[in-house]
């Protein structure tokens, strides 16, 4: 009979912090090899029009040096912590006392958001930020019915955000119709778009869905781009005029409202106003949502995504169901395209890029597809942590890159880990989001 | 005078680029009644399935659904949720496609999803919340619940229906296929993968959706037990065209049927039967 | 008619460097069933490893081009491809058995990394280089048009074809070749069969990388420049190219990036130049709703 010596069992100190030097001397020799040219030189276009270049061996042995120490850390954190898994990270208790508060985390972001304005009046920053982050909370439940609900893998939804903006700009400078007029023809615009994408794609599946949206997204960008006579090209569409509060507008006029009110005319006071707009857009968006999904055809665009061949075989026609989900997410990224533009008063085609597109894919995924709170949740974190990196410009795509792959990593069926059913005869257990597919498009 | 016949497959052609999968096929489908379609693996019953329920088209020939008061449906000429639609006819599938991240309840309620679309006004009416609106979605989870008890799942209504096990899932998909309320029901292995206490059960079930609901079944079944007890008709089809039709005592003591499911040729099974008398 | 040859030759030339970019694209997705959006990414890193030897070779009194193709080519096909392993070690392998959306999302910020990334460590204005090759022919001249071959284009297309009969005996005639089209098939059956599939996958990324980078050098040959954000631009039609030749099928990356070359030359030539991409997107989504697998594709059959 045979013993296991112990030896086996147990590994040795010393065989381990070998094992991590070993690992972080080859992971210093890759940085070193991958950022010796693009950092290590430098080069640029000299003042006679050809290149020269010139060393940073300091700034390169910087960053190996940090890349070694950054490899004994995880090296070592993961022998003596073990696999970081979001579970054990945080103790049971604690995770039931976040599951229950869940519930009131809605209602609490909801009553938080209605008194941004009153709590930080006076600061523009803040509120500036506010109506960024609830364009893309906007966004992101836009197109949380296309992604997240329906399942169908839309890559250029910055298409209908462009629609939106330039139906409104065009509308609005052109014959005067005011933004209220304008913005249920926005959505329609947006919307109709949503359908010409989508029947074009009916068949597809997949990865070939996603080219096609983001080849989609692409081609409005550039016809935007091109098309001077309509749209301005490059230089975009300005003066684009701002919202009035039932035909009364907010400037230092006579008949503004501050005089009507006969109070002191602020900057600040369109700035609150716009914010309330946007709100009551995202509120309405999401308030659709939920209805929707618990009407008949919310739950098909789910049933869809779980498995289009049993929708079929029940009779349910997968055409106009994808259709209606492209064009009901097209129509809330037109309305906020439009609000977008008047909100700004100038928009040109850089806003439309395919990153846009990605962040709001981002938001979506990240929030725990088809979850309303989950995109909430991501899109102030993600837009707000954005904002924190405003001094430094040119870093934040490297940060917001990292950022997306690292949270892939960790979590990538979002922070909101599970589904709410839309109909329950005792009580509505929240089904966890493995079992939930992800839809083939 | 309503037609004693549900289906009639005439001349049934089924080919993939060289493959004949299905080979002039003809057969029926009688009214209130259980039709079994049975064979070895390979013989092209699934197909056959596949092209009445319109997920394939056939090559050739002639599917007829036969209704009490109306026309008959050409079924070779519509395409899958069509004829779920208009046709009325329902069906289950060899490896089960539920919704595994909707609970029991949504899947039912998913299958009332005409009904429910248009008592809901394309939408309209249900955003409101008009009355009328509100009646039906009642009306429609009445019909889930009488199904749930029927199938015994209606404790798991809340569950998510990935989380069923294997027997209840099965009785989960022909539940959501009765609340289509079809005409015809086709059933591709419902026995597959379950015991024979499972088996007993399921043959009760769908002998009672015959008596009560006077639904017409067709199914796909290698559990002969299963065949032989709740059958009123057999067809049993071997590399892709039928070699035997009949009542199930009769399939089952002819030579070509035994034959086909040993492997063996019919002089053989006939020598075997009759040294085994 | 002369005006017609040029155009077929220049847009040949294009479509050589947007099929080894499409070669990249239509492997990966063929082993592991994801779309690399960083593909185009490494295609620009490349093209900047390029020139930054050619630099430093310039400035040690280099000149020789043969010399100093070769040490370009070297050197970039190596850094480079060790890039496409990094990548995929750390942003795609961890998500490998997750859902589809996890590993296209971390490849889209893996994007968003290295165009960044090469932006703030080399700057954001274009990098000229003065031409290494040159030189032509004049193949036909007709009513004073005048139909030219130059150097770089043989270069080109000499180079793609060379590579391209190399990795097709790398994948009919060779192990490695051969774990790839197992692991594409039945990765769980290729591996309980004792091919290594973590190595075959990484392999993968590293061809794929290499031959990008051969683009890149092709492009930076060609147009005599590069800058941050060609990856995208480039990647992007690539992919298309990859997904109209059928996607997960090496001839058709290649048919399809000639097609995407022609088609945006011609259009450039005969229409307008500022809606070729439209143009090249357009005929995209045409092909894709009559032939719903791509030109060359494999037709996915769900079972019912």
């Amino acid at each position: 009979m045979t013993t296991i010596s112990s030896d086996h069992v147990k590994a040795s100190p010393t065989s381990d912090i070998a094992f991590i030097l070993k690992k972080a001397f080859i992971s210093a020799a890759i940085a070193l090899v991958l950022f010796s040219l693009m950092i290590g030189i430098r080069t640029e276009a000299g003042p006679t029009g050809q290149l020269i270049y010139w060393t940073r061996f300091d700034d390169l042995a910087a960053i190996v040096a940090a890349v070694f120490g950054g490899s004994i850390l995880v090296e070592a954190l993961r022998r003596w912590v073990g696999p970081i898994r979001p579970g054990s990270l945080v103790p049971a208790s604690v995770q039931g006392a976040v599951a229950q508060s869940s519930r009131f985390l809605a209602p609490a972001l909801l009553v938080f958001a209605l008194f941004v304005p009153v709590i930080f009046y006076n600061q523009r920053y803040i509120l500036d930020l506010g109506i960024l982050v609830l364009t893309y909370v906007m966004l992101g439940w836009g197109l949380n019915v296309v992604v997240g609900l329906a399942g169908l893998l839309d890559l250029g939804y910055v298409a209908f955000y462009a629609v939106g903006a330039y139906s409104y700009a065009l509308l609005a400078t052109s014959f005067d119709l005011s933004f209220w007029v304008c913005l249920p023809l926005a959505g329609l615009f947006a919307a109709c778009w949503g359908v010409m994408l989508g029947f074009p794609v009916l068949r597809l599946r997949g990865d070939y869905l996603a080219i096609v949206t983001l080849a989609f997204g692409e081609i409005i960008r550039l016809v935007i781009l091109n098309w001077q006579s309509l749209t301005g090209g490059p230089n975009g569409i300005s003066s684009i005029p701002r919202p009035t509060l039932f035909g009364i507008p907010l400037t230092n006029d006579d008949d503004g409202l501050a005089a009507r009110l006969g109070i002191e005319y602020s900057p600040t006071h369109r700035i609150v106003f716009l914010f309330y707009v946007i709100l009551g857009l995202a509120l309405l968006t999401n308030w659709v949502t939920i209805r929707l999904r618990r009407l008949p055809i919310g739950r098909a665009w789910e049933a869809l995504r779980e498995d289009e061949i049993a929708c079929r075989a029940l009779g349910i026609n997968t055409t106009t169901t994808k259709l209606t989900a492209f064009a009901t997410g097209a129509m809330f990224g037109g309305f906020a395209g439009a609000f977008f533009a008047t909100r700004q008063g100038f928009i040109s085609p850089e806003s439309f890029t395919f990153q846009e597109s990605a962040l709001v894919l981002a938001i979506v995924v990240l929030g725990g597809m088809g979850s309303q709170l989950g995109v909430a949740i991501a899109a102030l974190c993600m837009i707000g942590g954005f904002e924190l990196f405003r001094g430094l410009d040119q870093y934040r795509m490297l940060v917001l890159g990292m950022a997306m792959v690292l949270l892939m990593i960790w979590r990538p069926r979002g922070i909101i880990g599970h589904r709410a059913p839309t109909v329950y005869l005792k009580k509505a257990e929240a089904i966890s989001s493995e079992l939930v597919k992800e839809g083939h498009g | 005078m309503s037609d004693p016949l549900i289906l009639s497959v005439d001349h049934l052609m089924m080919r993939f680029g060289g493959i004949v999968a299905v080979n002039d096929l003809t057969f029926a489908a009688a009214r209130g009644q259980i039709t079994a379609l049975i064979g070895p693996n390979g013989a092209g019953k699934t197909t056959v399935f596949n092209c009445i329920t319109g997920f394939y088209k056939p090559t050739g020939g002639v599917i007829r659904l036969k209704q009490t008061d109306r026309a008959d449906i050409a079924l070779e000429q519509l395409n899958d949720f069509r004829i779920a639609k208009l046709a009325k006819v329902a069906r289950t599938f060899q490896n089960i496609r539920l919704f595994p991240g909707m609970t029991v309840l949504e899947n039912l309620m998913v299958a009332q999803h005409n009904a429910l679309m248009r008592a809901s006004g394309l939408t309209f009416l249900g955003l409101i919340g008009a009355p009328s609106w509100r009646a039906a979605e009642k009306r429609a989870i009445d019909l889930a619940v009488f199904w749930l008890k029927r199938v015994s799942l209606f404790d798991r209504a809340d569950d998510a229906a990935g989380n069923l096990a294997y027997g209840d899932q099965r009785r989960l998909e022909i539940a959501r296929a009765m609340c289509t309320e079809p005409a015809l029901l086709c059933l591709d292995e419902p026995a597959a993968g379950l015991n024979s206490r499972e088996s007993a059960a399921l043959s009760e079930l769908l002998l009672s959706i015959r008596a009560d609901q006077g639904t017409s079944i067709l199914l796909i079944e290698h559990d002969m037990s299963v065949v032989m007890e709740i059958s009123d008709h057999v067809v049993v089809m071997d590399y892709g065209v039928k070699i035997a039709e009949g009542s199930p005592q009769q399939v089952r003591d002819d030579p070509k049927v035994i034959a086909a499911y040993l492997g063996a040729d019919e002089k053989e099974a006939i020598s075997v039967m009759e040294s085994g008398e | 008619m002369a005006y017609f040859a040029q155009q077929l030759i220049n847009g040949l030339v294009l479509g050589s460097i947007y099929g080894l970019i499409a070669i990249g694209y239509t492997m990966v997705y063929g082993i592991v069933g994801m779309i690399n959006f960083a593909h185009g990414d490494i295609f620009m890193i490349g093209g900047f490893i390029a020139m930054i030897t050619f630099l430093i070779l310039l400035s040690f009194g280099v000149t020789a081009a043969p010399v100093v193709l070769l040490v370009m080519l070297l050197v970039a096909m190596a850094i480079t491809a060790l890039y496409g392993w990094t990548v995929e070690r750390i942003a795609y392998r961890p998500l490998r058995h997750s859902f589809r959306l996890a590993p296209m999302l971390s490849a889209i910020g893996m994007s968003f990394v290295l165009t960044n990334y090469s932006q703030v460590s080399q700057g954001a204005r274009v990098k000229p280089l003065p031409p290494i090759v040159t030189g032509g022919y004049t193949l036909v001249e007709h009513e004073g048009f005048v139909v030219q071959l130059s150097n770089v284009q043989i270069l080109v297309v000499v180079t793609t074809i060379v590579l391209l009969a190399i990795f097709t005996w790398l994948v009919s005639r060779t192990r490695i070749g051969r774990d790839m089209r197992a692991c594409e098939q039945d990765q769980t059956m290729a591996s309980l069969l004792g091919v290594d599939v973590d190595r075959t996958i990484s392999m993968t990324f590293v061809i794929g990388a290499a031959l990008a980078s051969v683009a890149g050098i092709m492009y930076l040959l060609y147009y005599g420049l590069v800058d941050f954000f060609m990856g995208f631009v480039a990647g992007i039609k690539a992919f298309t190219a990859a997904v109209l030749g059928g996607i997960g099928s090496l001839p058709g990356a290649m048919v399809g990036g000639l097609a995407i070359g022609l088609i945006e030359t011609f259009w450039s030539a005969y229409f307008s130049v500022e809606y070729k991409d439209v143009a090249a997107f357009s005929i995209l989504i045409v092909v894709l709703i009559f032939m719903p697998t791509g030109l060359l594709g494999r037709p996915e059959v769900e079972k019912v």
